[in-house]
């Protein structure tokens, strides 16, 4: 199964928060920029494709044990949201890429590994 | 055990909280993970609620061995219609707060796919009463 380095190194994306947990393996993968879509569709271990940056994203990741969040559209959360990420353990990954092309990049990695 | 948290509408930094706080006492307890998950999506939505539409709230959990009690009580507009409030897609939330992401109209829905008795009694202009109950074991509900 990949991991969120993988992810990383693959997709051309920043970490933000969570750098001393990117072993953690990736199980799939969520777009949505609904906290409640999210709360109700997204699975244990999967990473979150949003555009939200603030700071209610952080209880959304860590009440789900998503393996990750990551930004598109360049977005950042503040440095509050960040550290919050940080002391809960919840790894965020930033890219300037826009939400469709990141998914499509993501599929083409975890075809056939995550559960799609 | 008894744990009780207060919830300031439209304070949306903080909602989640009483919720992330809950779900690392229930990981400690070693209750199943899955079991735990479903109490925290269904007391983060409630929580969120308050928040989102109600003055304040206050959010009650009793666990013991059997089961997690969540009671939250708000003072705030009420629900004139929970069938309708049920519905999937169904919100009355401000564009302000769909922008950030909430108002999906799935809070309800939520809270119901992920308890295994939900109570919902509301009265107009004075408040809302959720009572959620899980099981700990899976095969009890």
């Amino acid at each position: 199964m990949i991991t969120i380095a993988d992810i990383v190194s693959n997709l051309n994306s920043s970490v933000l928060a969570g750098s001393d947990k990117l072993q953690r393996p990736v199980k799939g993968a969520y777009a949505s920029d609904l906290l409640s879509d999210v709360m109700g569709k997204a699975r244990e271990g999967e990473l979150w494709i949003t555009m939200q940056t603030h700071k209610n994203i952080i209880a959304v990741a860590s009440l789900k044990d998503l393996s990750a969040i990551l930004i598109v559209n360049g977005g950042k959360p503040d440095e509050d949201t960040l550290a919050t990420a940080q002391s809960e353990g919840v790894v965020i990954l930033g890219t300037e890429a826009r939400s469709f092309s990141t998914c499509g990049r993501l599929y083409k990695l975890m075809e056939g590994d995550a559960l799609v | 055990m008894k744990f009780e948290y207060l919830i300031e509408g439209g304070d949306f930094i903080r909602a989640g909280h009483a919720s992330s706080d809950i779900k690392k006492i229930l990981n400690q307890l070693n209750l199943d993970p899955a079991i735990v998950r479903r109490i925290a999506v269904s007391m983060y939505e409630a929580e969120v609620n308050v928040v989102a539409h109600a003055f304040r709230g206050v959010m009650k959990v009793n666990i013991n061995p059997e089961r997690i009690l969540v009671l939250v009580e708000d003072e705030g507009p009420g629900i004139p219609d929970i069938a309708q409030a049920m519905q999937e897609g169904y919100s009355t939330a401000s564009d302000k707060v769909r922008e950030m992401g909430f108002g999906a109209g799935m809070g309800l829905s939520n809270m119901k796919k992920n308890t295994d008795i939900l109570d919902i009694h509301s009265a107009i202009n004075r408040g809302t009463v959720v009572k959620m109950t899980t099981f700990t074991k899976s095969g009890a509900s």
